[in-house]
Protein backbone atom coordinates (compact mmCIF):
# COMPACT_ATOMS: atom_id res chain seq x y z
CA UNK A 1 0.00 0.00 0.00
CA UNK A 2 1.30 3.54 -0.65
CA UNK A 3 1.00 5.04 2.24
CA UNK A 4 1.90 8.67 1.07
CA UNK A 5 -1.32 8.71 -0.80
CA UNK A 6 -3.32 7.15 2.49
CA UNK A 7 -6.07 10.29 3.23
CA UNK A 8 -5.40 10.68 7.35
CA UNK A 9 -8.30 11.68 9.64
CA UNK A 10 -7.63 14.17 11.66
CA UNK A 11 -8.64 15.13 15.40
CA UNK A 12 -11.05 17.47 13.78
CA UNK A 13 -12.95 14.82 11.99
CA UNK A 14 -12.70 12.06 14.66
CA UNK A 15 -14.42 15.07 17.05
CA UNK A 16 -16.71 15.90 14.46
CA UNK A 17 -17.74 12.18 13.92
CA UNK A 18 -17.93 12.65 18.23
CA UNK A 19 -20.32 15.12 18.27
CA UNK A 20 -22.79 13.99 15.73
CA UNK A 21 -22.71 10.13 17.24
CA UNK A 22 -24.90 12.19 20.24
CA UNK A 23 -27.83 12.02 17.91
CA UNK A 24 -27.60 8.63 16.65
CA UNK A 25 -30.89 7.88 17.48
CA UNK A 26 -32.78 10.84 16.24
CA UNK A 27 -34.55 8.94 13.30
CA UNK A 28 -34.89 5.59 14.81
CA UNK A 29 -37.18 3.59 12.98
CA UNK A 30 -38.47 0.14 13.85
CA UNK A 31 -37.39 -1.00 10.30
CA UNK A 32 -33.31 -0.45 10.04
CA UNK A 33 -33.05 1.23 13.87
CA UNK A 34 -30.21 3.29 14.00
CA UNK A 35 -29.12 3.40 10.38
CA UNK A 36 -29.50 6.84 9.16
CA UNK A 37 -27.95 7.93 12.48
CA UNK A 38 -25.07 6.28 12.01
CA UNK A 39 -24.82 7.39 8.28
CA UNK A 40 -25.41 10.90 9.95
CA UNK A 41 -22.27 10.21 12.48
CA UNK A 42 -20.38 8.78 9.68
CA UNK A 43 -20.57 11.86 6.93
CA UNK A 44 -17.66 14.29 8.18
CA UNK A 45 -15.27 10.80 7.57
CA UNK A 46 -16.62 9.51 4.64
CA UNK A 47 -17.00 13.47 2.99
CA UNK A 48 -13.22 13.63 3.88
CA UNK A 49 -12.43 9.88 2.06
CA UNK A 50 -14.51 10.15 -1.03
CA UNK A 51 -14.64 12.88 -3.59
CA UNK A 52 -16.54 11.25 -6.80
CA UNK A 53 -19.67 11.27 -6.59
CA UNK A 54 -19.93 7.51 -7.34
CA UNK A 55 -17.79 6.80 -4.00
CA UNK A 56 -20.28 9.06 -1.76
CA UNK A 57 -23.37 7.42 -3.25
CA UNK A 58 -21.64 3.62 -2.20
CA UNK A 59 -20.57 4.61 1.24
CA UNK A 60 -23.68 5.85 2.30
CA UNK A 61 -25.12 2.48 0.74
CA UNK A 62 -23.10 0.75 2.72
CA UNK A 63 -23.77 2.47 6.42
CA UNK A 64 -27.53 2.84 5.73
CA UNK A 65 -27.81 -1.10 6.13
CA UNK A 66 -29.12 -2.32 9.85
CA UNK A 67 -27.62 -0.99 13.19
CA UNK A 68 -28.54 -0.83 16.69
CA UNK A 69 -27.07 -0.80 19.86
CA UNK A 70 -26.53 0.75 23.21
CA UNK A 71 -26.74 4.48 22.21
CA UNK A 72 -22.83 4.94 23.78
CA UNK A 73 -21.43 1.73 23.31
CA UNK A 74 -21.93 2.89 19.32
CA UNK A 75 -18.79 4.70 19.87
CA UNK A 76 -16.27 2.27 20.23
CA UNK A 77 -18.24 0.83 16.68
CA UNK A 78 -17.78 3.85 15.01
CA UNK A 79 -14.18 4.37 16.10
CA UNK A 80 -13.31 0.93 14.58
CA UNK A 81 -15.39 1.57 11.54
CA UNK A 82 -13.38 4.85 11.03
CA UNK A 83 -10.44 3.05 11.03
CA UNK A 84 -11.55 0.55 7.97
CA UNK A 85 -13.04 3.41 6.12
CA UNK A 86 -9.52 4.71 6.23
CA UNK A 87 -7.80 1.85 5.11
CA UNK A 88 -10.67 1.15 2.63
CA UNK A 89 -10.09 4.55 0.59
CA UNK A 90 -6.57 4.14 0.83
CA UNK A 91 -7.24 1.14 -1.84
CA UNK A 92 -7.15 -1.79 0.80
CA UNK A 93 -9.27 -4.88 -0.33
CA UNK A 94 -12.13 -4.49 2.29
CA UNK A 95 -15.57 -5.60 0.75
CA UNK A 96 -18.94 -4.25 2.62
CA UNK A 97 -19.34 -7.56 3.84
CA UNK A 98 -16.39 -7.33 6.11
CA UNK A 99 -17.92 -3.70 7.25
CA UNK A 100 -21.46 -4.57 7.86
CA UNK A 101 -19.59 -7.73 9.66
CA UNK A 102 -17.74 -5.91 12.16
CA UNK A 103 -20.55 -3.42 12.66
CA UNK A 104 -23.02 -6.18 13.00
CA UNK A 105 -20.13 -8.61 15.45
CA UNK A 106 -19.64 -5.58 17.64
CA UNK A 107 -23.00 -4.56 18.19
CA UNK A 108 -24.55 -7.42 19.72
CA UNK A 109 -21.99 -8.04 22.69
CA UNK A 110 -21.67 -3.92 23.34
CA UNK A 111 -25.55 -3.63 23.97
CA UNK A 112 -25.00 -6.11 26.53
CA UNK A 113 -22.74 -4.52 28.21
CA UNK A 114 -24.43 -0.86 27.86
CA UNK A 115 -27.49 -1.84 28.99
CA UNK A 116 -26.84 -3.11 32.39
CA UNK A 117 -24.10 -0.60 33.10
CA UNK A 118 -25.59 2.92 31.65
CA UNK A 119 -29.56 1.68 32.36
CA UNK A 120 -29.11 -0.61 34.80
CA UNK A 121 -26.73 1.44 37.13
CA UNK A 122 -25.25 4.07 36.89
CA UNK A 123 -28.87 5.97 35.95
CA UNK A 124 -30.74 4.64 38.49
CA UNK A 125 -28.23 4.86 41.32
CA UNK A 126 -27.37 9.05 40.25
CA UNK A 127 -31.18 9.43 39.73
CA UNK A 128 -31.76 8.24 43.37
CA UNK A 129 -29.37 10.01 45.03
CA UNK A 130 -29.99 12.78 42.91
CA UNK A 131 -34.28 12.41 43.69
CA UNK A 132 -33.09 12.83 47.28
CA UNK A 133 -31.80 15.73 47.44
CA UNK A 134 -34.42 16.90 45.17
CA UNK A 135 -36.54 16.10 47.60
CA UNK A 136 -35.18 18.03 50.27
CA UNK A 137 -35.57 20.81 48.29
CA UNK A 138 -32.02 20.80 47.58
CA UNK A 139 -31.13 22.13 43.69
CA UNK A 140 -27.89 20.02 43.86
CA UNK A 141 -30.31 17.50 43.01
CA UNK A 142 -30.89 17.87 39.79
CA UNK A 143 -27.54 19.99 38.66
CA UNK A 144 -25.66 16.81 39.81
CA UNK A 145 -27.53 14.25 38.05
CA UNK A 146 -27.15 16.66 35.20
CA UNK A 147 -23.52 17.59 35.20
CA UNK A 148 -22.42 13.82 36.71
CA UNK A 149 -24.06 11.98 33.68
CA UNK A 150 -22.52 14.07 30.86
CA UNK A 151 -19.30 14.40 31.67
CA UNK A 152 -19.46 10.56 32.28
CA UNK A 153 -21.13 10.37 28.87
CA UNK A 154 -19.11 12.70 26.70
CA UNK A 155 -15.95 11.37 28.18
CA UNK A 156 -16.76 7.75 27.39
CA UNK A 157 -18.33 8.45 23.97
CA UNK A 158 -14.51 10.17 22.89
CA UNK A 159 -12.09 7.77 24.71
CA UNK A 160 -13.95 4.84 23.68
CA UNK A 161 -14.95 6.15 19.87
CA UNK A 162 -10.65 6.59 20.14
CA UNK A 163 -9.90 3.75 21.49
CA UNK A 164 -11.70 1.95 18.60
CA UNK A 165 -9.98 4.13 16.08
CA UNK A 166 -6.54 3.33 17.33
CA UNK A 167 -7.14 -0.14 18.24
CA UNK A 168 -8.93 -0.95 14.88
CA UNK A 169 -9.44 -4.53 14.29
CA UNK A 170 -8.18 -5.26 17.45
CA UNK A 171 -11.03 -4.02 19.68
CA UNK A 172 -13.28 -7.00 19.15
CA UNK A 173 -10.58 -9.55 20.85
CA UNK A 174 -9.95 -7.16 23.85
CA UNK A 175 -13.33 -6.91 24.17
CA UNK A 176 -13.83 -10.60 24.55
CA UNK A 177 -11.22 -10.96 26.92
CA UNK A 178 -12.32 -10.30 30.93
CA UNK A 179 -12.48 -6.58 30.40
CA UNK A 180 -15.50 -6.27 29.73
CA UNK A 181 -17.02 -9.20 31.81
CA UNK A 182 -15.49 -7.57 34.66
CA UNK A 183 -16.31 -4.46 33.91
CA UNK A 184 -20.10 -5.55 33.74
CA UNK A 185 -19.66 -8.05 37.07
CA UNK A 186 -18.56 -5.45 39.02
CA UNK A 187 -21.02 -2.58 38.44
CA UNK A 188 -23.89 -5.42 38.49
CA UNK A 189 -22.28 -5.92 42.38
CA UNK A 190 -22.71 -1.81 42.86
CA UNK A 191 -26.08 -1.95 41.44
CA UNK A 192 -27.51 -4.94 43.74
CA UNK A 193 -26.16 -3.43 46.83
CA UNK A 194 -27.30 0.13 46.03
CA UNK A 195 -30.75 -1.17 45.20
CA UNK A 196 -30.87 -3.56 48.39
CA UNK A 197 -30.23 -0.22 50.13
CA UNK A 198 -32.93 1.71 48.29
CA UNK A 199 -35.82 -1.05 48.87
CA UNK A 200 -36.30 -0.16 52.23
CA UNK A 201 -35.52 3.58 52.22
CA UNK A 202 -37.59 5.05 49.07
CA UNK A 203 -40.51 2.68 49.12
CA UNK A 204 -43.17 4.25 51.12
CA UNK A 205 -45.53 1.55 52.61
CA UNK A 206 -47.45 2.43 55.45
CA UNK A 207 -50.01 0.34 57.02
CA UNK A 208 -51.73 2.79 59.40
CA UNK A 209 -54.08 -0.25 60.39
CA UNK A 210 -54.71 -0.22 64.41
CA UNK A 211 -53.86 -4.34 65.64
CA UNK A 212 -54.56 -3.73 69.47
CA UNK A 213 -55.52 -1.07 71.81
CA UNK A 214 -53.95 -1.13 75.25
CA UNK A 215 -55.07 0.88 78.50
CA UNK A 216 -51.96 2.64 80.28
CA UNK A 217 -51.99 1.79 83.62
CA UNK A 218 -52.10 4.82 85.75
CA UNK A 219 -48.76 4.68 87.48
CA UNK A 220 -47.11 3.96 84.18
CA UNK A 221 -48.74 7.42 82.56
CA UNK A 222 -47.31 10.69 83.03
CA UNK A 223 -49.62 13.09 85.31
CA UNK A 224 -50.25 15.95 82.97
CA UNK A 225 -53.26 17.32 84.88
CA UNK A 226 -50.59 17.74 87.98
CA UNK A 227 -48.54 19.98 85.66
CA UNK A 228 -51.30 21.70 83.95
CA UNK A 229 -52.61 23.12 86.95
CA UNK A 230 -49.36 24.11 88.61
CA UNK A 231 -49.07 26.43 85.86
CA UNK A 232 -52.83 27.40 86.20
CA UNK A 233 -51.97 28.27 89.99
CA UNK A 234 -48.71 29.75 88.79
CA UNK A 235 -46.55 27.39 90.63
CA UNK A 236 -44.47 25.52 87.87
CA UNK A 237 -41.29 25.34 88.14
CA UNK A 238 -37.80 24.02 85.75
CA UNK A 239 -37.59 21.05 88.56
CA UNK A 240 -40.87 19.84 87.44
CA UNK A 241 -40.64 19.94 83.30
CA UNK A 242 -37.29 18.16 84.21
CA UNK A 243 -38.59 15.39 86.27
CA UNK A 244 -41.44 15.30 83.47
CA UNK A 245 -38.38 14.83 80.55
CA UNK A 246 -36.62 12.33 82.35
CA UNK A 247 -39.93 10.66 83.54
CA UNK A 248 -40.37 10.31 79.70
CA UNK A 249 -36.59 9.16 79.10
CA UNK A 250 -37.29 6.61 81.63
CA UNK A 251 -39.95 5.33 78.93
CA UNK A 252 -43.24 6.35 80.92
CA UNK A 253 -46.28 6.64 78.84
CA UNK A 254 -47.04 9.74 77.45
CA UNK A 255 -50.69 8.55 75.76
CA UNK A 256 -53.47 6.88 77.82
CA UNK A 257 -54.07 4.28 75.52
CA UNK A 258 -50.64 1.92 73.97
CA UNK A 259 -51.85 2.52 70.13
CA UNK A 260 -50.17 -0.75 68.12
CA UNK A 261 -50.47 -0.37 64.13
CA UNK A 262 -50.08 -2.96 61.75
CA UNK A 263 -46.78 -1.31 60.50
CA UNK A 264 -45.32 -0.91 64.20
CA UNK A 265 -45.72 -4.60 64.55
CA UNK A 266 -44.06 -4.93 60.89
CA UNK A 267 -40.90 -2.84 62.01
CA UNK A 268 -40.24 -4.28 65.34
CA UNK A 269 -39.58 -7.62 62.99
CA UNK A 270 -37.67 -5.74 60.36
CA UNK A 271 -38.29 -2.43 59.01
CA UNK A 272 -38.50 -2.30 55.53
CA UNK A 273 -39.60 -6.14 55.13
CA UNK A 274 -42.71 -5.04 53.59
CA UNK A 275 -41.15 -2.91 50.67
CA UNK A 276 -38.64 -5.76 50.08
CA UNK A 277 -41.32 -8.28 49.87
CA UNK A 278 -43.32 -6.15 47.22
CA UNK A 279 -40.02 -6.06 45.26
CA UNK A 280 -39.11 -9.50 45.19
CA UNK A 281 -43.15 -10.02 44.13
CA UNK A 282 -42.53 -7.72 41.52
CA UNK A 283 -39.09 -9.28 40.59
CA UNK A 284 -40.92 -12.75 40.00
CA UNK A 285 -43.79 -11.10 38.11
CA UNK A 286 -41.42 -9.69 35.56
CA UNK A 287 -40.29 -13.53 35.38
CA UNK A 288 -43.29 -14.47 34.46
CA UNK A 289 -43.20 -12.09 31.61
CA UNK A 290 -45.98 -9.90 33.08
CA UNK A 291 -45.32 -6.55 31.87
CA UNK A 292 -43.78 -3.56 34.14
CA UNK A 293 -47.32 -1.71 33.28
CA UNK A 294 -49.65 -4.13 34.07
CA UNK A 295 -47.84 -4.44 37.49
CA UNK A 296 -48.15 -0.47 37.76
CA UNK A 297 -51.87 -0.52 36.96
CA UNK A 298 -52.27 -3.71 39.66
CA UNK A 299 -50.70 -1.27 42.39
CA UNK A 300 -52.71 1.21 41.87
CA UNK A 301 -55.99 -0.88 42.10
CA UNK A 302 -54.38 -2.41 45.09
CA UNK A 303 -53.34 0.86 46.70
CA UNK A 304 -56.74 2.58 45.93
CA UNK A 305 -58.27 -0.86 47.65
CA UNK A 306 -56.26 -0.92 50.77
CA UNK A 307 -56.72 3.33 51.26
CA UNK A 308 -60.68 2.67 51.11
CA UNK A 309 -60.33 -0.24 53.50
CA UNK A 310 -57.90 1.45 56.27
CA UNK A 311 -54.97 -0.79 55.69
CA UNK A 312 -53.27 0.87 53.60
CA UNK A 313 -52.27 4.71 54.07
CA UNK B 1 -48.95 33.29 31.92
CA UNK B 2 -47.46 35.57 29.49
CA UNK B 3 -45.96 34.63 25.80
CA UNK B 4 -42.72 34.30 27.19
CA UNK B 5 -43.50 31.94 29.70
CA UNK B 6 -45.66 30.11 26.71
CA UNK B 7 -42.79 29.88 24.68
CA UNK B 8 -40.56 28.63 26.89
CA UNK B 9 -42.75 26.17 28.28
CA UNK B 10 -43.03 24.45 24.83
CA UNK B 11 -39.03 25.26 24.31
CA UNK B 12 -38.85 22.71 27.36
CA UNK B 13 -41.17 20.42 26.05
CA UNK B 14 -39.52 20.44 22.43
CA UNK B 15 -36.25 19.30 24.27
CA UNK B 16 -37.45 17.30 26.07
CA UNK B 17 -39.21 15.23 22.91
CA UNK B 18 -35.96 15.20 21.53
CA UNK B 19 -34.27 13.80 24.21
CA UNK B 20 -36.70 10.91 24.83
CA UNK B 21 -35.85 9.51 21.45
CA UNK B 22 -31.62 10.13 22.04
CA UNK B 23 -31.18 9.49 25.29
CA UNK B 24 -28.06 11.63 25.28
CA UNK B 25 -28.22 14.44 27.28
CA UNK B 26 -31.49 13.55 29.91
CA UNK B 27 -33.55 16.33 29.32
CA UNK B 28 -36.55 13.88 29.40
CA UNK B 29 -35.62 12.54 32.62
CA UNK B 30 -38.08 13.92 35.45
CA UNK B 31 -35.53 15.83 37.73
CA UNK B 32 -34.17 17.92 34.38
CA UNK B 33 -37.68 18.42 33.00
CA UNK B 34 -39.94 19.45 35.98
CA UNK B 35 -37.10 21.29 37.21
CA UNK B 36 -36.87 23.09 33.95
CA UNK B 37 -40.54 23.41 33.56
CA UNK B 38 -40.81 24.61 37.32
CA UNK B 39 -37.85 27.54 36.93
CA UNK B 40 -39.79 28.96 33.55
CA UNK B 41 -43.38 29.01 35.00
CA UNK B 42 -41.61 30.37 38.49
CA UNK B 43 -42.61 27.54 40.81
CA UNK B 44 -39.47 26.16 40.82
CA UNK B 45 -39.86 24.05 44.19
CA UNK B 46 -42.88 22.33 43.09
CA UNK B 47 -41.02 21.55 39.66
CA UNK B 48 -38.35 20.69 41.91
CA UNK B 49 -40.46 18.00 44.29
CA UNK B 50 -42.28 16.59 41.44
CA UNK B 51 -39.28 16.14 39.67
CA UNK B 52 -37.95 13.77 42.37
CA UNK B 53 -39.99 11.99 43.25
CA UNK B 54 -41.35 11.04 39.66
CA UNK B 55 -37.26 10.22 39.39
CA UNK B 56 -38.26 7.83 41.68
CA UNK B 57 -40.72 6.20 40.16
CA UNK B 58 -38.89 6.39 36.34
CA UNK B 59 -36.03 4.35 37.80
CA UNK B 60 -36.40 1.56 35.72
CA UNK B 61 -37.32 2.97 32.48
CA UNK B 62 -35.18 2.06 29.89
CA UNK B 63 -35.06 1.55 26.07
CA UNK B 64 -33.42 -1.76 25.94
CA UNK B 65 -33.15 -3.17 22.01
CA UNK B 66 -35.98 -2.51 19.98
CA UNK B 67 -38.11 -2.69 23.06
CA UNK B 68 -39.66 1.09 23.90
CA UNK B 69 -40.12 2.12 27.61
CA UNK B 70 -43.06 3.96 29.04
CA UNK B 71 -42.16 7.65 28.15
CA UNK B 72 -40.59 10.22 30.64
CA UNK B 73 -40.62 12.97 28.46
CA UNK B 74 -44.71 12.92 28.39
CA UNK B 75 -45.11 12.23 31.75
CA UNK B 76 -42.39 14.81 33.28
CA UNK B 77 -43.25 17.71 30.99
CA UNK B 78 -47.42 17.26 31.35
CA UNK B 79 -47.51 16.44 34.74
CA UNK B 80 -45.31 19.67 35.31
CA UNK B 81 -47.84 21.76 33.30
CA UNK B 82 -50.67 20.57 35.43
CA UNK B 83 -48.72 20.86 38.06
CA UNK B 84 -46.93 24.32 37.90
CA UNK B 85 -49.43 26.49 35.93
CA UNK B 86 -52.96 24.67 36.67
CA UNK B 87 -52.77 24.09 40.04
CA UNK B 88 -53.39 20.32 40.50
CA UNK B 89 -51.17 19.06 43.52
CA UNK B 90 -47.67 17.30 43.62
CA UNK B 91 -49.50 13.62 44.38
CA UNK B 92 -52.32 14.75 41.62
CA UNK B 93 -49.25 15.07 39.13
CA UNK B 94 -47.77 11.41 40.14
CA UNK B 95 -51.03 9.84 39.96
CA UNK B 96 -51.70 11.80 36.45
CA UNK B 97 -47.96 10.16 35.16
CA UNK B 98 -48.40 6.67 34.38
CA UNK B 99 -51.20 7.38 32.49
CA UNK B 100 -49.23 9.99 30.46
CA UNK B 101 -46.12 7.95 30.19
CA UNK B 102 -48.58 5.51 28.63
CA UNK B 103 -49.70 7.79 26.39
CA UNK B 104 -46.50 9.02 25.54
CA UNK B 105 -45.05 5.51 24.78
CA UNK B 106 -47.74 5.03 22.22
CA UNK B 107 -46.92 8.43 20.62
CA UNK B 108 -42.98 7.40 19.99
CA UNK B 109 -43.88 3.90 18.44
CA UNK B 110 -46.37 6.32 16.29
CA UNK B 111 -43.14 8.47 15.32
CA UNK B 112 -40.81 5.39 15.54
CA UNK B 113 -43.04 3.53 12.52
CA UNK B 114 -43.24 7.55 10.49
CA UNK B 115 -39.38 7.43 10.21
CA UNK B 116 -39.32 4.46 8.27
CA UNK B 117 -40.99 5.83 5.75
CA UNK B 118 -37.72 8.63 6.44
CA UNK B 119 -35.30 5.99 5.93
CA UNK B 120 -36.34 4.95 2.10
CA UNK B 121 -36.02 8.36 1.85
CA UNK B 122 -32.73 8.59 3.16
CA UNK B 123 -31.94 5.88 0.41
CA UNK B 124 -33.22 7.10 -2.42
CA UNK B 125 -30.99 10.08 -1.61
CA UNK B 126 -28.11 8.30 -0.72
CA UNK B 127 -28.04 7.04 -4.51
CA UNK B 128 -27.19 10.15 -5.34
CA UNK B 129 -24.70 10.75 -3.15
CA UNK B 130 -26.31 13.55 -1.18
CA UNK B 131 -24.84 14.03 2.35
CA UNK B 132 -26.79 16.92 2.52
CA UNK B 133 -30.04 15.87 2.00
CA UNK B 134 -29.31 12.60 4.14
CA UNK B 135 -28.86 14.85 7.14
CA UNK B 136 -31.63 17.09 6.61
CA UNK B 137 -33.62 13.85 7.07
CA UNK B 138 -32.08 12.93 9.94
CA UNK B 139 -32.68 16.32 11.79
CA UNK B 140 -36.10 16.10 10.48
CA UNK B 141 -36.50 13.02 12.05
CA UNK B 142 -35.57 14.50 15.37
CA UNK B 143 -38.38 17.79 15.11
CA UNK B 144 -40.63 15.26 14.74
CA UNK B 145 -39.51 13.63 18.31
CA UNK B 146 -39.38 17.01 19.24
CA UNK B 147 -42.87 17.76 18.28
CA UNK B 148 -44.32 14.87 20.22
CA UNK B 149 -44.13 16.20 23.19
CA UNK B 150 -44.51 20.19 22.14
CA UNK B 151 -47.74 19.50 20.69
CA UNK B 152 -49.70 17.87 23.94
CA UNK B 153 -47.86 20.25 25.96
CA UNK B 154 -49.85 23.12 23.83
CA UNK B 155 -52.91 21.72 24.21
CA UNK B 156 -52.63 20.83 27.81
CA UNK B 157 -51.46 24.74 28.23
CA UNK B 158 -54.58 26.29 25.37
CA UNK B 159 -57.55 24.37 27.85
CA UNK B 160 -59.07 26.77 30.16
CA UNK B 161 -57.52 26.85 33.37
CA UNK B 162 -60.81 26.62 34.98
CA UNK B 163 -61.45 23.52 32.82
CA UNK B 164 -58.67 21.55 33.99
CA UNK B 165 -58.96 22.51 38.30
CA UNK B 166 -62.70 21.80 37.67
CA UNK B 167 -61.58 18.48 36.34
CA UNK B 168 -58.92 17.77 38.97
CA UNK B 169 -61.24 18.93 41.90
CA UNK B 170 -64.20 16.26 40.32
CA UNK B 171 -61.80 13.33 41.16
CA UNK B 172 -63.03 11.87 44.71
CA UNK B 173 -60.98 11.81 47.53
CA UNK B 174 -61.02 8.15 48.22
CA UNK B 175 -59.17 8.04 44.25
CA UNK B 176 -56.45 10.72 45.18
CA UNK B 177 -55.54 8.97 48.29
CA UNK B 178 -55.50 5.86 47.43
CA UNK B 179 -53.18 6.97 44.06
CA UNK B 180 -50.97 8.70 46.36
CA UNK B 181 -50.49 5.24 48.22
CA UNK B 182 -50.29 3.19 45.17
CA UNK B 183 -47.57 6.14 43.88
CA UNK B 184 -44.97 5.45 46.85
CA UNK B 185 -45.15 1.84 45.71
CA UNK B 186 -44.88 2.22 42.28
CA UNK B 187 -41.07 2.53 42.70
CA UNK B 188 -40.16 -1.35 43.44
CA UNK B 189 -41.50 -1.70 40.17
CA UNK B 190 -38.52 0.04 38.82
CA UNK B 191 -36.09 -1.02 41.36
CA UNK B 192 -37.56 -4.78 40.36
CA UNK B 193 -36.78 -3.88 36.52
CA UNK B 194 -33.21 -2.96 37.46
CA UNK B 195 -32.89 -6.17 39.16
CA UNK B 196 -33.92 -8.07 37.19
CA UNK B 197 -31.57 -6.78 35.08
CA UNK B 198 -28.56 -7.53 36.67
CA UNK B 199 -29.38 -10.35 39.06
CA UNK B 200 -27.45 -13.77 38.97
CA UNK B 201 -27.97 -16.09 41.50
CA UNK B 202 -24.24 -14.94 42.86
CA UNK B 203 -25.25 -11.75 43.08
CA UNK B 204 -27.96 -11.78 45.42
CA UNK B 205 -26.10 -11.97 48.47
CA UNK B 206 -24.96 -7.99 47.99
CA UNK B 207 -28.42 -7.55 47.55
CA UNK B 208 -29.57 -9.00 51.01
CA UNK B 209 -26.47 -7.05 52.44
CA UNK B 210 -27.83 -3.59 51.20
CA UNK B 211 -30.68 -4.19 52.33
CA UNK B 212 -29.81 -4.90 55.77
CA UNK B 213 -27.37 -1.81 56.74
CA UNK B 214 -30.23 0.08 55.15
CA UNK B 215 -33.27 -1.48 57.03
CA UNK B 216 -31.62 -1.08 60.51
CA UNK B 217 -28.23 1.55 60.04
CA UNK B 218 -27.75 5.24 59.51
CA UNK B 219 -25.47 5.34 56.97
CA UNK B 220 -25.96 7.81 54.09
CA UNK B 221 -26.06 7.41 50.85
CA UNK B 222 -22.53 8.53 50.29
CA UNK B 223 -21.06 5.81 52.95
CA UNK B 224 -23.40 3.17 50.91
CA UNK B 225 -21.94 4.06 47.83
CA UNK B 226 -18.52 3.91 49.07
CA UNK B 227 -19.10 0.49 50.58
CA UNK B 228 -20.72 -0.62 47.43
CA UNK B 229 -17.45 -0.06 45.44
CA UNK B 230 -15.60 -1.38 47.99
CA UNK B 231 -17.47 -4.33 47.52
CA UNK B 232 -17.51 -4.73 43.69
CA UNK B 233 -13.52 -3.96 43.63
CA UNK B 234 -13.32 -6.97 46.56
CA UNK B 235 -15.64 -9.37 44.67
CA UNK B 236 -13.37 -8.58 41.16
CA UNK B 237 -10.43 -9.75 43.12
CA UNK B 238 -11.48 -12.70 45.01
CA UNK B 239 -13.75 -13.95 42.99
CA UNK B 240 -12.61 -17.34 41.44
CA UNK B 241 -14.32 -16.65 37.25
CA UNK B 242 -11.38 -14.14 37.34
CA UNK B 243 -8.93 -15.43 39.13
CA UNK B 244 -7.84 -18.52 36.50
CA UNK B 245 -4.91 -16.63 35.25
CA UNK B 246 -5.56 -15.25 31.96
CA UNK B 247 -8.19 -12.77 32.99
CA UNK B 248 -10.91 -15.09 31.73
CA UNK B 249 -9.02 -16.12 28.69
CA UNK B 250 -8.83 -14.31 24.99
CA UNK B 251 -5.35 -12.17 25.98
CA UNK B 252 -2.00 -14.20 24.72
CA UNK B 253 -0.03 -12.79 27.81
CA UNK B 254 -2.27 -13.25 30.71
CA UNK B 255 -2.08 -10.54 32.10
CA UNK B 256 -4.43 -8.03 33.43
CA UNK B 257 -6.42 -7.13 29.59
CA UNK B 258 -6.98 -3.53 31.07
CA UNK B 259 -3.27 -2.88 31.17
CA UNK B 260 -3.08 -4.48 27.74
CA UNK B 261 -5.26 -2.34 26.34
CA UNK B 262 -4.01 0.77 27.97
CA UNK B 263 -0.03 -0.24 26.98
CA UNK B 264 -1.17 -0.54 23.34
CA UNK B 265 -2.96 2.64 23.63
Amino acid sequence: MDEQNKVRLTKSDRLKVFWRSQFLQASWNFERMQNVGWAYSMIPALKKLYASKEDRALALKRHLEFFNTHPYLAAPVLGVTLTLEEEKAAGEDIDNAAVQGVKIGMMGPLAGVGDPIFWGTLRPVLGAFAASLALSESWLGPIIFFLAWNIIRMAFLWYSQELGYVQGGNITQNLAGGLMQKLTQGASVLGMFIMGVLVPRWTAMNFPMVISRVENAEADMIDFAAISEAANEGVLSGDMLRTVVADIQAGMAIQPEEVTTLQNTLDQLLPGVAPLLLTLFCVWLLRKKVSPITIIGGIFVVGVIGYVLGILG
Amino acid sequence: MNIITIILVLLVAFLAGMEGILDQFQFHQPIIACTLIGLVTGNPVDGLLLGGTLQLIALGWMNIGAAVAPDAALASVASAILVTLRGAGVSEGIALAIPLAIAGQVLTIFVRTLTVGIAHAADGKAKEGSFRAVEWLHIGALMLQGLRIAIPAAIILSVPAELVTDGLNAIPAWLTGGLAVAGGMIVAVGYAMVINMMATPKLWVFFALGFALSAVGELNLIAMGIIGVVLALLYLQFAPEFNQGGGGGGNSNGGDPLDDILNDY
